[in-house]
């Protein structure tokens, strides 16, 4: 037995080991916690709203379609239509089946910003929630940048503060500890139409629904898990129990 | 054509086995096939390998449906499948974690084989099949980690590629053949798709019907290593067959049965839970399409190959640490001739023995994580010493073969000097400040590898000390 316990360690830590510790994520300053809610229905369809009306502009999410959103949030067709479709396909509005496409070319984006606005149907896994949470609350003004803003998270981005309406405009005072570490604390100088608490909102709903985004299997994913696990709890037994009935013959 | 033995079997059945051997096979490989009674918990892992290895052929051929191997395509339609196909989602996830899981199998089952000597007894020929199935193995997983087409299948690829590059004379022309282009590019991913199909549809399930060929001709080994048919005779099942040995079916089936819903539990719970399983079996980089103009800050292999991979960074000459890399695969064909004890399990060998196996998985194991961290001083010298080690276990193994007769002493002597001259002549530059200190820092690393494997037993006859091995199976 004690051999036996060695052996499922052994292979416990063996199977175990290489999972530990996670994936460093790229550089820049300390991310905050978005803490989303996926199953909070109202809060992806205030992102999806947002995201439409201030993302949409440059940036897709050319693998998600419209009607698939609207199944996934609770709206119709026609409150999609309504209100998520601002472009056109070939000259005719575009049809709830579509995909999320915007009217800009990577070639004029290119041209605008430098280079291309990168869809963002996945930016919910590639950066994670938090990532993108923190780099929306990290514009400040710049005038050196040419677009008069910088971001403590993704610095030198090529991106204009969309959101300053609502924000307003934040400054960066430097500090220094004299040892090299230099950090980069954000001051609000300007409010825009939401308070700060508001703001914070607004962003995690656009991060909501870009997390919901990146992976729409995820609403049901584990509520269909919970079940397969469950029949396998079920089966085991069954299983251990017709192993013990058949191994009374072996001694 | 030699007589087919008499059956009684009649109705269709009869009619089927007068002209095809259904139930002759099914017999010789299933029904009496007399397996020693003995088997432990790392004897699930065969069969589990071959139910992986059905999962992922069904689950691929499904993906394949609407899969586009084509640089412009491939990465759309994996998105595709993961939103606009029904159940689309939970096909790729089980195709993506049955890779690692694959893996995991494998790698169980491999070191059942080395701590129970299950490549010795006439099985030299089984192991060579099984390190062939394992090259497989590796060949498909990396071809298909290219088809996401996403920036570190991309980049993975490329780096892998360029080793070929490294190779004298031949190596240019090598990779371009190998990738079909001058870049890494639409060409590739095509013959990828191609390959990644073929082998493992084909090529796998032939490998591992040989396999079982090879293991039924020969009969199984155990956790006594003990040989059942050249014990005594006569069980409640058969007069002739081995008196440890029970049909493989219906006890073995019903009892893998088990082991599988342990295994499915914690397949489906990652899956359905944790597919990309914190990034290290869906990478978060490669939730970016591929593109050949922006390399990623950091491209680590999936961790099923980080252990070569270290020993590949571990030479920085390229070409020699290609060589390496591959010789740390190449290595473990030799196995049934690096350990010529007698003594299969490891039950009965010396505690030396033991612990240089178990030394060794761990070598593996931290060798596998520092292929997925950026080289600092510090990990580039533990995966440099981690490749020393990962060598000198074969020569350690070896020498291990005959305890009694071999001159502990002096093979320390030998080796620590080998490992001292490789340092002084390759690796020591006094310039590279960091590098060096950590050099002379994680050299007792060496030290203790080899003391424990080798002083050991030399001064401490307990560690030395081999068990007879008993006559017939115990447990």
């Amino acid at each position: 037995m004690k051999k036996f316990i060695v052996s499922v360690m052994f292979a416990l830590s063996a199977a175990v080991l290489p999972f530990s510790g996670a994936m460093a994520a790229g550089g820049g300053a300390e991310l905050e916690k978005a803490n989303v809610n996926l199953h909070d229905k109202s809060s992806l369809q205030r992102g999806a709203k947002y995201f439409v009306n201030y993302c949409m502009g440059c940036h897709s999410a050319a693998f998600s379609r419209y009607n698939r959103v609207a199944l996934d949030l609770g709206l119709t067709d026609d409150q999609v239509r309504d209100n998520l479709i601002f472009t056109r396909t070939e000259g005719n509005p575009t049809k709830v089946g579509e995909l999320m496409k915007n009217g800009m070319t990577s070639k004029y984006g290119e041209v605008a910003f430098g280079a291309a606005p990168p869809d963002l149907s996945l930016v919910g896994r590639s950066r994670g929630e938090d990532w993108i949470y923190s780099f929306l609350k990290a514009f400040y003004v710049d005038p050196s940048r040419p677009l008069g803003v910088n971001n403590t998270v993704f610095e030198n981005a090529g991106m204009p503060h969309v959101l300053w309406e609502l924000q307003g405009w934040q400054e960066a005072e430097t500090h220094d500890d004299g040892h090299g570490h230099v950090t980069k604390e954000l001051k609000l100088v300007e409010q825009g139409s939401k308070s700060p608490a508001e703001y914070d909102q607004v962003v995690r709903d656009i991060t909501n629904f870009l997390v919901y985004v990146a992976e729409p299997a995820q609403l049901h994913r584990k509520s269909i898990g919970v079940w397969v696990l469950l029949f396998l709890v079920l089966f085991g037994i069954i299983a251990y129990f017709l192993k013990k009935e058949y191994w009374k013959d072996v001694h | 054509m030699a007589d087919r033995p008499e059956h009684n079997y009649t109705g269709f059945l009869g009619w089927v086995e007068d002209r095809f051997p259904a139930m002759e096979t099914w017999n010789y490989h299933v029904a009496q096939y007399y397996a020693p009674k003995n088997f432990n918990f790392w004897y699930f892992f065969g069969s589990l390998a071959m139910v992986v290895l059905a999962i992922q052929i069904f689950s691929g051929l499904f993906l394949a449906f609407h899969y586009k191997p084509d640089a412009a395509l491939a990465f759309a339609s994996v998105e595709y499948i993961m939103r606009d196909v029904p159940g689309g989602w939970f096909i790729r996830y089980m195709h993506s974690t049955g890779a690692s899981a694959f893996f995991v199998v494998v790698y169980l089952h491999m070191f059942r084989a080395l701590i129970y000597g299950s490549y010795k007894g006439k099985r030299e020929l089984l192991w060579l099949i099984g390190m062939v199935i394992y090259v497989a193995l590796m060949a498909t997983a990396f071809m298909g980690y290219l088809l996401p087409w996403g920036q570190m299948s991309y980049w993975g690829a490329q780096v892998i590629i360029n080793l070929f590059n490294t190779i004298p004379v031949v190596g240019n022309d090598l990779s371009i053949w190998i990738r079909g282009d001058f870049v890494l590019g639409d060409a590739t991913l095509n013959r990828f798709f191609a390959l990644h199909f073929f082998i493992p549809s084909l090529i796998l399930p032939a490998l591992v019907f040989v396999h079982m060929v090879a293991l039924h001709t020969v009969g199984s080994n155990n956790p006594d290593g003990v040989e059942i048919k050249q014990g005594p005779k006569g069980n409640r099942w058969s007069d002739t067959a081995p008196k440890d040995g029970i049909p493989f079916h219906p006890y073995y089936t019903v009892k893998d049965i088990v082991g599988l819903v342990v295994f499915l539990f914690g397949f489906f719970a990652i899956v359905f839970f944790a597919p990309e399983m914190g990034g290290y079996f869906l990478e978060k980089p490669n939730f970016e399409p591929a593109n050949a103009l922006k390399t990623p800050e950091h491209i680590a292999p999936v961790w099923y190959f980080t252990p070569f991979y270290t020993v590949l960074r571990a030479i920085p000459d390229p070409w020699w640490g290609t060589v390496a890399m591959f010789a740390a695969i190449i290595v473990l064909f030799f196995l049934p001739w690096l350990d010529r004890n007698p003594v299969k399990s490891w039950r009965y060998r010396n505690l030396a023995h033991k612990m240089n196996l178990l030394l060794f998985a761990l070598v593996f194991v931290i060798l596998g994580w520092m292929g997925v961290e950026a080289v600092t001083p510090v990990y580039k010298e533990l995966g440099t010493r981690m490749t020393q080690i990962y060598f000198l276990f074969f020569v350690v193994l070896w020498l291990h073969s005959y305890p009694k007769q071999i001159n502990y002493v002096k093979w320390f002597g030998i080796l620590l000097g080998i490992v001292i001259l490789y340092d002084i002549v390759f690796r020591y530059n006094a310039e590279a400040a960091d590098e060096a200190s950590q050099l002379i820092k994680q050299f007792p690393l060496i030290v203790i590898y080899l003391g424990l494997t080798l002083l050991l037993p030399a001064f401490k006859p307990r560690f030395n000390e081999e068990k007879a091995v008993p006559d017939r199976v115990t447990g």
